[in-house]
């Protein structure tokens, strides 16, 4: 009985994919790039684990375990590394998170919906500045001599001409508030979108009980955005160790080298310009393995906590 | 008790037009930050050498001169980047679209079996990948390295794309508009050529925008798997022009002294000219569909 049953439903699963072809073959494109793109690199992983040769490939080449792990963590410069890649991501959160929330209940407050979309606009314009453009404005602006900077603070007394993009000290900063420059606007946008979510009738309502407007900002506004945070909260500590090359490749130099070194950046280095590429997918695997682990983890305890979570 | 009442109104009152006044100087404030470096550029591109290389705070164009757009226009290089960062971003944008298209509708049909199971095959890329190396392995054991094709195909299917594709197909084509096109004798295939893409324009713009912005700027593909400057896309030009600091390569063609010292000084205004000629046709186009990227936001947040 049991088993006419089931098979009557594979035999409707069935019947149903081949009506639905059509769909299949929309997928097809999607489905394959993805493959070659996303899913074949996750085999190539099992490199990590192996002293690779191309010649040889993954299924020739002999098992090593996990001595490139070993070599990573042991080297002299490891601690400097994930020192730099934490620094940087740390700190761009705990800047980079805040700022667009304000900013975006800021702008909803706005009550001229002109002046609303003139600062919508300038804002998010940085965002599409390419990070090249970005970084060649940052080392024009930041240079001695011409650089605006220096200008500035001439004009305030200080004598000194630095070349602040040489600085390992100014590095983290100039990253941070680079980046924050370029995306507080764009990543407010996914904020808006939620304030504009908000019942009206709650505002009126604390009017007419005596609320200012600061404090229905603070008790009907930011509650309504709460959700989106914590999602977006999660996505970024899931990203916690992926400072992009992008950016950090490009603004490296060798006078800064100290405090740019990042673990994407020395994955780049030795396993594309030295060919080490066993050791430097070991590094990139250590990496993305972290990422993931914090990702599923802070989504536990956010499902835990608040509620919400990816999935 | 009227009376404290009228009090705590007026001071309300004072409060929020306080408040109202903060916020409204704040942003200005930041306008002013955000807009300044931009329009900094512009002018300085229009400047005579003297005045940008002194580093002075510029308002408008202070002796103007075309002299930087002349040189910049000269550059072979341009020329090059701009052609080839044109059919990359063309062609790259037109095949993203439809591939996202197509699967966002096919994943929005409630009666595809496995459904769930394609989601999760998207899904799962966004938070695991394999790394760079193996990454480049793949490509380089395909034989793509170096190709036009790779770099047309190579940012063409972002997941995040496909999943407010989806879904804004579930909640923008109706249920009934379906059954009635299959009472009608009409498949999945034409369904979605003549009934769901002209519903979509809007999710379509949303598209286009993001995957232009993605093709136009992308510069860490081509570095890593283009060997040949012809292929170059702008953003590899803009790194060398912008970003390698002697400007000796050139003055040692034109071996006149003075003429080379010319060429130092105006380093700093062709290099502010490339900026503006590279950036302007991205930032001219995107106030216009600045509503349309904003829905595509609000698409994506929404969860489903």
């Amino acid at each position: 009985m049991k088993n006419t049953k089931e098979r009557g439903s594979i035999h409707r699963t069935l019947l149903q994919m081949k009506r639905s072809y059509m769909l299949y073959i929309f997928l097809l494109p999607a489905v394959i790039l993805v493959a070659i793109f996303c899913y074949a690199p996750m085999y190539g992983v099992l490199m990590a684990f192996q002293n690779y040769s191309p010649s040889k490939g993954i299924l020739g080449s002999p098992w090593v375990g996990l001595k490139w792990f070993e070599t990573f963590f042991n080297m002299p410069r490891f601690w400097q590394i994930l020192g730099n890649t934490l620094t940087l991501s740390v700190y761009s959160l705990l800047v980079g998170f805040p700022i667009p929330i304000i900013l975006a209940l800021m702008i909803n407050s706005v009550e001229s919906n002109r002046f609303k979309r003139v600062t919508q606009t300038v804002t998010y314009m940085p965002h599409f500045i390419s990070t090249v453009v970005l970084v060649g404005m940052l080392t024009v602006f930041l240079s001695p001599r011409s650089g605006f900077l220096n200008h500035v603070l001439e004009l305030f007394g200080a004598a000194e001409n630095t070349y602040y993009m040489g600085v390992p000290d100014y590095f983290s900063h100039i990253y941070v508030w680079s980046g924050v420059w370029q995306d507080m606007g764009w990543n407010s946008i996914i904020y808006l979108a939620a304030l504009t979510g908000v019942d009206q009738a709650l505002h009126e309502a604390a009017q007419v009980d005596g609320a200012t407007k600061l404090q229905r900002v603070w008790h009907i506004d930011l509650p309504a955005i709460i959700p989106t945070m914590v999602i977006l909260l999660i996505m970024s500590v899931g990203n916690i160790m992926s400072v992009g090359y992008e950016k950090v490749f490009l603004m490296q130099n060798d006078l800064n080298i100290m405090n740019s070194e990042v673990i994407s950046t020395y994955v780049y280095k030795i396993g594309l310009t030295q060919q080490q590429f066993s050791y430097s997918s070991a590094i990139g695997l250590f990496n993305n393995g972290i990422n993931f682990i914090l990702l599923v983890a802070v989504n536990k305890l956010s499902a835990k906590l608040s509620g919400s979570s990816l999935w | 008790m009227e009376k404290t009442k009228k009090r705590s109104k007026g001071n309300r009152m004072t409060q929020d037009i306080v408040f109202n006044a903060v916020i409204v100087l704040l942003l200005l404030f930041l306008i002013v930050i955000m807009a300044y470096p931009i329009y900094f550029v512009l002018v300085a591109s229009f400047s005579d050498p003297t005045y940008v290389n002194n580093g002075d705070f510029l308002l408008y164009p202070k002796g103007f001169t075309l002299l930087g757009y002349e040189k910049v226009f000269e550059e072979s290089r341009v020329w090059i980047g701009y052609a080839n960062t044109i059919l990359y971003t063309a062609l790259g944008t037109a095949l993203g679209v439809f591939i996202t298209m197509m699967a966002g509708f096919a994943l929005s049909r409630k009666e595809l079996p496995f459904r769930n199971a394609f989601m999760g095959f998207f899904v799962f890329t966004m938070y695991f990948n394999g790394g760079l190396i193996p990454y480049y392995m793949v490509v380089k054991s395909l034989n793509l390295t170096n190709t036009r094709f790779l770099m047309i195909i190579i940012s063409a299917v972002a997941v995040y794309n496909i999943i407010i594709t989806r879904s804004f197909m579930l909640s923008n084509v109706a249920e009934e508009l379906r059954d009635a096109a299959r009472i009608d004798g009409c498949g999945d295939g034409r369904f979605f050529f003549q009934i769901v893409m002209p519903l979509s324009k809007a999710i379509a713009a949303v598209l286009v925008l993001y995957l232009a912005v993605t093709y136009w700027n992308s510069y860490f593909n081509p570095m890593i798997f283009l060997t040949d400057r012809s292929k170059y896309p702008l953003a590899l030009y803009l790194r060398e022009i912008l970003l390698t600091v002697s400007t000796n390569a050139q003055s040692s063609v034109t071996s006149d002294a003075s003429a080379a010292a010319m060429l130092q000084k105006m380093s700093q205004v062709i290099k502010y000219g490339i900026i503006v000629v590279s950036t302007l046709p991205i930032v001219c186009v995107y106030p216009f569909l600045q509503k349309y990227f904003v829905k595509g936001v609000m698409i994506g947040s929404i969860k489903g």
